[in-house]
Formats: C-alpha cells, structure tokens, sequence
C-alpha cells in the first residue's frame, strides 16, 4: 500500500484546490491541465514505459471525443455509456494501430511516422465524413445535470478529471509493480534480450498500446463534455500528439508523475507567457519548444529525473554531515 | 541411448549467397558440457540464433526434448526451456542489476516479489551479491558476463547456451565463473558452450563440436578434437598439421 502514498497525497492536495479558488479563469486552466496530463500520461505508458514514441496519439484523443459525442447526438446514448464507449472505441483503435505497426516489426523512427500517418488519415476522414459533421464538427446540445454528464460548475468538472488523471496514476504505478511491467521496461531497454528471456515482445507492445489508447481517449471524452464541440482539426489535430508527448517528455518518461508535472510547468508557462505579451498566436509552441530543448539539454530525463538526482546527490551530503555532527 | 535434450539436425542458414552454416547436426545430452569451437565467421553465432528462434533455418530441424522445434519464435523456446546469453552482452543498461535478472526470473513467476526474491538468490550465485542495485550500466566487462549468465539461469532453463562468456574475462575472472558453469551442468543443464578461450573450453567441455566455414569438421572429447588434423588446419591454415608433424616429428 506503500507504494501508493505519494499518489494519494499529491491527489489530496489537488482536490483542495477549488475549496480555496473560485477563479473561472483559473480553474478552466487547471481543467485543461489535467485534461492534457491525462492524455500525456496515455502517452507515458507506451512511450516512457514501452520505450515506443508515438506522433499520433490524437487517434485516441480523437476517437474517444468523436464516438462519445456521436453516440449522444445521433443515437441518443447517455452520455456517461458514451464517455465509456468512447474508451472502449480509443482502445480499439490502438489495437488496430499497434496491432498493424507492431506484427510489421516497425521500430523507433518508423513507428512514430505510422502513427502520425493514422491520425492524419483519421484527422482527413473526420473533415469529410457526415457522420463526424465534415468540416464542421459535432456540437453538443446544452443539457446540464449529472445524467447527461455537463456541469455548470468548473470545480465538478475539476474534481471530475483529476479521478481520471488519478486513475491513470494509479495505474502506471500497478504497471511499475507488475510482470507485465517489468515485460515492457525490458522491451524498452532491449527487445532481443527480452525475448531471450521468453517475453512476448509483441503481445507485450499491443497490450500497452491498448492501455496507453484508452487513457488518452478518456481525456478526448472528457474534452467533448466539458467544451461540448469536436471538430476534425481539435479532435484528429497534431496539437494534442504533440502535448502528449511532450508533458511526459518534460516531466520525465516511465514515471508517475512524470506526465503530470510536466503538463503543470508546460501550461503555466505557456499561459503565463500569454499574460504577459497579449495573446500572441503561436507563442506556447515557441515556449515549449524553448522548455524541451532546456530539458533534454540539462535533465534528459526530465524533472522528475532532475529532482531525484538532486535528492540523490544532497542525500549523501546531509548524511555526512550528520555522521561528522554526531562525532562532533 | 537416452534421446539428448538438444539435436539440432542437418541445420543451414543461408545469407543471400552465402551458406553461413551448411547442414550442421550436433546433439547436446542433459547434465553435460558441449563446446562449440572454431574458427572467427565459422558460423558459431549463427547456429545458435537459430536454435534459440532469432534466425529461420534455411534447412534442417531443431529437436528439443524429443519435440520438433524448428522455427518457433525465442520467447516460445525460452518458455519450453531453452535460454541463450549474447555474445555481445545486452543489459537492461537502465536497470538494476536485480531488475534485469528480475525480468529473466518473471518467466516463471508471476509474483514481482517472488521474482525479485530469485534474482537476488541467483545474483547471489553468479557472484554478483554485492552489486545486486547497481545499474547494469555501470558493471565491468567480466560483471556484464555474470549478468548475462544470471538472466538466463533465471529462467529456470533445462538447455543453456552460452555464447562466449569467457570472452573478455582476465584469468582470475576465468578460474572465479568456471565452477559456475560446472556446477550447472551437475545440477542438469544441458549446456552448449560457444567459446575462444581453448583451455578453459577443453578442461570443462564433456563433448566438443568444431566448426569451420559452417561445417562440423570434427566432433568428439577434447583430447581427439585437438588431435585431429582438420582441425588443426582449419585454425593455422591448410598443410599446418603435416608441417607441425614434420617440424615436431610425430
């Protein structure tokens, strides 16, 4: 149970915050914080842990925001089986995905680009299928209450999303303390000698893939009821792979926290910068490119690397000191 | 005769034009050493990609207890039994030592306690006791070797293939791992030793293979493998044997 303190903790104290701000602004920007972290941390279990760097996680981003939204308006699904259906819809297509990219053998550089390829055509199709809304995407109608999933107030939705991205902590912990964990870290570090050792590569890349699929396909469901609009280019677009891969990249990959730290210090930057200079189009992505280049240069493994190294090299020190004070 | 562990039969592997290893059939008993010499790029490290899955034969088969193995991917084979090391080691450089013999021990333990409780024991055995959390990335040449033979002793296997793990080692290293190995053979390990270093090949190995342009020339105990001419002349060159008897006079 141990293991599962530090989560607990940082959760806790996540869950305060609304108790003491009232801030629209504010808590609209910590939603979408969370919102990214959620879908960086799908990220973070194929890539950080699997070692394979998808470009195209908005496959799953968009799939769970299309299918959750299509599902409501035109079928008339509740909207929480929609939410689920749109997981189970995200997992399904990393399925296909990894099932496809993987039995090709495709590794490294190859797979990022297939990946990318998919949710571009994805991204194509969403801007000229009807049932998508072609180019001009699906907008939910208005219905607040629990059952239709749409809350006035911006703490629930708060609330809400920090249980999924508590979810997704608490599974990339369970991953850490597994076989099938340890099967994917052993795949990351080396596949030949992993397999040496009777892991199934492939059975182990699919099915983190699934897992890494359906939670950033909880963050696209989450997306469509909280701003209750999808199009092809916010559902399908390279923004959100990008934001995906680059909060666990920051915050350090193959770690718990890791995708969430990292979506904090990236969106507080960008936004702060905002702030300062007046919406400029564009300026988060220079901010982020700044702040990725600062990381991989000065913490390649990210600021969840940075603060263990510098616990790790101050530890020893306050230990000596301690030994010198004792024998005075 | 007991059926052995291991019968590779009239093995090939071809590589576009050329026959790496051409119908090579060698048989490894359980409890046993089998040494595998020969020559550089006599096609050793071919031979045992393909008994452990990560090369297709072109020709032959690979029995293993009895059952037609051939061509089944390595982590199958590792699960039926059958471990390999690499010749050119392959760590889980990010890892601790205890986490990458952890992953070998996993095959059969579902537990992460229980596997990593085995790691430790096996880490213990191999000599790597002292250095069980230390990232494998910081091992020496001769720890790498130990860690390579952990992992895959982990897996609990019945044939062991062990791609020069001599290699690299100073003597002391040599004397220090040497009993290993013999002490898995009596515990009844089939095992198949690809290795350079001559002498501690022929003191430990039961039955040696030599291999040469990817034949077996010449298989038999130590003592008639060194005696035989082929394959004196397959390491010093051809004529080497009648000019060593010449000069030697016998």
């Amino acid at each position: 149970m141990k293991a599962f303190v530090p989560i607990a903790v940082v959760v806790a104290m996540l869950a305060t915050v609304p108790a003491f701000l009232h801030s629209n602004v504010v808590l609209n920007f910590l939603v979408v914080t969370l919102m990214i972290a959620l879908a960086g941390q799908g990220w973070n279990i194929l890539g950080g842990y699997g070692g394979q760097y998808s470009f195209g996680h908005a496959a799953f981003f968009g799939t769970g925001a299309y299918v959750t939204a299509i599902l409501q308006m035109r079928y008339g699904v509740n909207a929480w089986l929609g939410f689920a259906a749109g997981i189970a819809a995200g997992a399904v297509i990393g399925a296909i995905v990894g099932g496809l990219a993987f039995r090709a053998g495709l590794r490294s550089s190859y797979f990022a680009l297939v990946t990318l390829a998919f949710a571009e055509v994805l991204r194509i199709l969403a801007s000229v299928a009807p049932i998508t809304g072609a180019g001009v995407g699906i907008l939910l109608k208005l219905d607040l209450g629990t059952r239709s999933f749409q809350f006035q107030s911006r703490a629930i939705f708060y609330l809400v999303i920090l249980a999924l991205v508590a979810v997704a902590l608490v599974i990339a912990r369970l991953l850490e303390r597994s076989r099938f964990g340890a099967w994917l870290i052993a795949v990351r570090e080396n596949e030949d000698a992993a397999m040496a050792l009777g892991v199934d590569a492939f059975a182990v890349k699919l099915g983190a893939m699934i897992i890494s699929a359906a939670i950033t396909a909880a963050a696209g469901c989450f997306y469509v009821q909280y701003f209750l609009f999808i199009d092809a280019g916010i559902g399908y677009g390279s923004w959100i792979s990008i934001e995906a891969l680059l909060t666990p990249i920051i915050g350090g990959t193959g770690t718990v926290f890791g995708a969430l730290l990292g979506a904090l210090v990236v969106k507080s930057l960008g936004e702060g910068a905002k702030l300062i200079t007046g919406d400029i189009p564009g300026l988060d992505l220079m901010i982020y490119g700044a702040v990725l280049i600062l990381v991989i240069r000065f913490a390649p493994r990210g600021l969840v690397g940075a603060v263990t190294d510098a616990y790790d090299y101050l530890r020893p020190a306050a230990q000596k000191r301690a030994v010198e004070a004792a024998h005075g | 005769m007991v059926e052995p562990l291991l019968r590779v039969e009239g093995v090939s592997r071809r590589f576009g034009g050329l026959l790496a290893v051409n119908a090579v059939s060698l048989s490894a008993p359980a409890a046993s050493i089998t040494a595998l010499i020969g020559p550089n790029g006599a096609g050793k490290t071919t031979l045992f990609s393909v008994i452990s899955g990560f090369l297709k034969p072109s020709a032959g088969h690979v029995r293993y207890d009895g059952m037609d193995v051939t061509g089944e991917p390595p982590h199958r084979l590792a699960r039926r039994g059958i471990a390999r090391t690499f010749q050119i080691v392959q760590p889980f450089a990010g890892l601790t030592v205890r986490h990458n013999i952890a992953v070998g021990a996993h095959l059969r333990h579902r537990a992460r306690d229980v596997a990593l409780q085995m790691a430790e024991q096996v880490g213990r055995e191999v000599g790597l006791g002292e250095l069980l959390d230390r990232p494998a990335h910081t091992l020496t040449v001769a720890g790498r070797k130990r860690l390579e033979l952990a992992r895959a002793l982990a897996t609990e296997p019945k044939v062991l293939l062990l791609d020069e793990v001599l290699a690299g080692l100073n003597p002391s290293e040599i004397r220090a791992i040497v009993p290993a190995i013999r002490a898995l053979a009596t515990r009844g390990i089939a095992i198949v030793m690809i290795e350079h270093m001559m002498q501690a090949a022929m003191s430990l190995a039961d039955r040696v293979f030599v291999l040469a342009e990817g034949r077996i020339i010449a298989e038999g105990s130590p003592a008639e493998v060194v005696a035989d001419p082929e394959v004196v002349e397959a390491y010093l060159g051809h004529g080497a044997a009648a000019r060593m008897r010449a000069a030697y006079g016998h």
